[in-house]
């Protein structure tokens, strides 16, 4: 059985191919403005990495912010069930999955069996997401990997009270005029965000094991001042950002079986009427 | 086939016509000798209502909700408030929508703003008493004003002490309006206008226990074209006989005979908070899965008066006539006025403390048999924005899955649709686990 997902975020596409349950292949690409098409293309290559068709594929799903526009998907879900779905596959053991991409964080209640039981997301604030470290670094003037570094370096503490990235931006542009070392300031933005992230998940309540996942879940500075901010261990996969896109893939899977379930009974039915 | 029957509210047309003519008679009322004065949803318009001669107020919430129910009306009053009088955004946006109106000087039911003879009202919300009075400096500030407080405890908490000191205010309310129009407030009108106010009242919180049936014979959505002409004037006997002699036995002649709202209803949702009005469409994305929103602390108690018995249940405040009670006189109706109001409007009773909300709330979704929540989080009003975290945990508690969205009742640049219905889809499909009704079978009244 061969099937597919794939998450289309506010930054980046990512594609998973099952078959038979293992990962045939995997990619990402940024999914500018044109999302579906980004979608479609990455889609198409990680087919050909995988020495498949279109015509191979039992199942696709989609899911995240414009999965939607995956015209050529079979069904879409909700990002936050296919997190769910994602990390109950990886991590069975897992009760709280915490989700900080480019646009968005959030922190999803699941049960043993992957469903969503409650859910919280960031509201119109870009203050707890990928998007607002991204800015720092370039007021930082180096890179989201260098700030994820440097920050571990620093042993300060440095609070940032604004509850949005404009302002947040203008407090560390303040910083860098008070001559604050960089590492410092960096772990400054990561100890925001944390803060952010874990108000969040704190309104579905923290249980344990908890996950986390998306691009931010790469960054070790954010995960450490995460660590320290739920005073908790912290699972991270090893590739974060696809967790969704293989939660939408487990997601095609069922669907197939379903199907096949479905269509047994159907036929069954016939059998019997007839 | 759908699960249930359905059909449209046969006194729907009629609830249009009254509220109508409500805006058209505060319009029109000088060419006719009339007085025209303004206050809120919870003001006691039994009073100035009683007043000789033709009289008609202007109700500030459901004028600021009309707004928000008209998407290019809405961001542009806020944005004259905003930009002409300088208000901030954090502020009730019923309220900056209507100070947008008189900054204007446009009345949304045509024509300029039709500047009132009077104010008269009442405290209880962080801002009702500011709003009229901002309003009126709006206007150039010659509005005589008159406001009373209400805020006196929850409804448990109300005795003879606190009847008597709002009773005492509208003692002076009633001097107040016959000095400043020099007609007098006529006895027997204002009886009259008690006994309508707790006929309007007592069935609109009828009518609401009757949605404790399944199926449920109305939809919140429908709800809120019904509750708001106890908003505009409660004390009016065609609004209160509208209540008792129309949509009460309609309503009650639909559980007898299972006419549903949604036909194939099978999950009961509670709201809280208002909704946000430019985007009640998201009532008709829930009937795809067979949602219906059934039961709201606000909609049942903006208007209706309830009460909770002796077996800790929530019902209905009874009428004068199931108290057995005549009114007297002048201040034997004053007293149960307010002793109505105080006991009876529960929605007030938040106000004093999230316990409160909680405890009334978590009797509304068992007694109307909810299956889930959907909390609007409504940054347009902070008063009935109150305690809805705290009300989310009470819900879970109890095993009811609770959902929040933000949003704003009267400010659509607040409300991301697309966010709010993926979040939506999520609760739906995940947490409560639901498909979509098959095309072929939805339907609804």
């Amino acid at each position: 059985m061969i099937v597919a997902g794939i998450d289309v975020g506010g930054k980046n596409v990512h594609v998973v191919i099952l078959k038979d349950g293992a990962i045939a292949a995997q990619g990402a690409a940024a999914a500018g403005i044109q999302k579906a098409q980004a979608a479609e293309r990455l889609y198409d290559e990680m087919l050909r990495k995988a020495g498949l068709t279109q015509a191979d594929v039992g199942r696709v799903v989609a899911t995240g912010s414009a999965g939607k526009r995956v015209a050529f998907a079979d069904a879409c879900i909700a990002d936050a069930a296919a997190d769910a779905r994602g990390v109950n596959r990886l991590f069975p053991s897992t009760r709280t999955v915490i989700d900080v991409g480019a646009e968005e964080g959030r922190a999803i209640k699941i049960s043993p069996d992957g469903k969503v039981l409650d859910f919280a997301i960031n509201e119109k604030c870009a203050a707890g997401t990928g998007t607002f470290v991204e800015a720092m670094a370039i007021a930082l003037e180096i890179s989201v990997e260098e700030m994820s570094t440097i920050s571990l370096k620093s042993n300060k503490s440095i609070p940032m009270n604004a509850q949005c990235a404009v302002f947040g931006e203008s407090e560390v542009v303040s910083l860098i005029h008070q001559n604050t070392e960089k590492q410092d300031i960096a772990k400054a933005v990561h100890d925001a965000i944390a803060g952010r992230v874990a108000s969040v998940a704190r309104i579905v309540g923290m249980e344990k094991d908890i996950a986390v996942i998306g691009g931010m879940a790469k960054n070790e500075g954010f995960i450490d001042s995460l660590k320290k901010e739920i005073g908790m261990d912290i699972i991270v996969p090893v590739d974060p950002d696809f967790v969704g896109a293989l939660g939408a893939a487990e997601s095609a899977a069922k669907g197939v079986l379903e199907e096949k379930v479905a269509a047994k009974v159907v036929g069954q039915e016939i059998v019997e009427g007839g | 086939m759908a699960k249930y029957k359905t059909e449209g509210l046969h006194c729907w047309q009629k609830a249009k016509e009254l509220t109508k003519k409500y805006y058209q008679d505060y319009k029109e009322s000088p060419a006719r000798g009339g007085l025209r004065w303004e206050g809120g949803a919870w003001s006691f318009d039994a009073i100035p209502q009683a007043l000789e001669g033709e009289v008609h107020g202007l109700s500030e919430e459901p004028y600021g909700a009309s707004i928000a129910h008209n998407p290019e009306l809405q961001v542009r009053y806020q944005e004259a408030a905003e930009g002409k009088w300088g208000c901030a955004r954090d502020l009730c946006s019923y309220m900056r929508a209507y100070w947008g109106s008189v900054a204007l000087n446009e009345y949304a039911y045509g024509g300029p703003w039709p500047h009132a003879d009077f104010i008269f009202q009442n405290q209880i919300c962080c801002c009702h008493s500011k709003w009229l009075q901002v309003a009126d400096e709006i206007d150039g500030g010659t509005t005589p004003y008159f406001c009373f407080d209400v805020g006196v405890g929850p409804y448990d908490k109300i005795g003879d002490r606190q009847i008597e000191y709002v009773v005492a205010q509208l003692y002076d309310g009633i001097a107040f309006i016959e000095r400043v129009t020099g007609r007098r407030i006529v006895e027997e009108k204002l009886i009259q206008n008690v006994y309508n106010t707790y006929r309007s009242n007592c069935y609109w919180a009828k009518t609401c226990e009757l949605n404790q049936a399944i199926p449920a014979p109305l939809d919140e959505k429908t709800m809120f074209s019904l509750y708001v002409l106890g908003t505009l004037e409660k004390s009016n006997r065609a609004v209160a006989d509208f209540y008792e002699k129309e949509l009460y036995p309609e309503v009650k002649d639909r559980v007898v005979n299972k006419i549903a709202a949604v036909a194939d209803e099978r999950c009961r949702v509670l709201g809280d908070s208002q909704p946000p009005w430019g985007f009640l469409r998201i009532y008709r994305y829930l009937e795809q899965y067979g949602i219906v929103s059934v039961a709201n602390l606000y909609t049942f108690s903006l208007i209706g008066w309830m009460k909770v018995d002796s077996n800790g249940l929530l019902v209905p405040y009874p009428t004068l006539e199931e108290q057995g009670i005549t009114i007297k006189d002048r201040d034997h109706a004053l007293r149960l006025l307010v002793e109505g109001e105080l006991k009876g409007k529960l929605m007030w009773a938040p106000f004093y403390g999230a316990n409160y909300k909680n405890d009334l709330v978590t009797k509304i979704a068992k007694q109307w048999r909810c299956d889930a929540a959907i909390i609007h989080l409504n940054r347009g009003c902070e008063g009935t924005a109150q305690h809805q975290m705290q009300l989310k945990i009470a819900l879970q508690k109890m095993g009811i899955p609770a959902m929040t969205f933000e949003g704003n009742m009267a400010d659509e640049r607040e409300f991301d649709e697309g966010r709010v219905l993926r979040l939506i889809e999520l609760f739906v499909t995940e947490t409560l686990g639901l498909k979509k009704v098959p095309k072929d079978r939805k339907g609804r009244g």
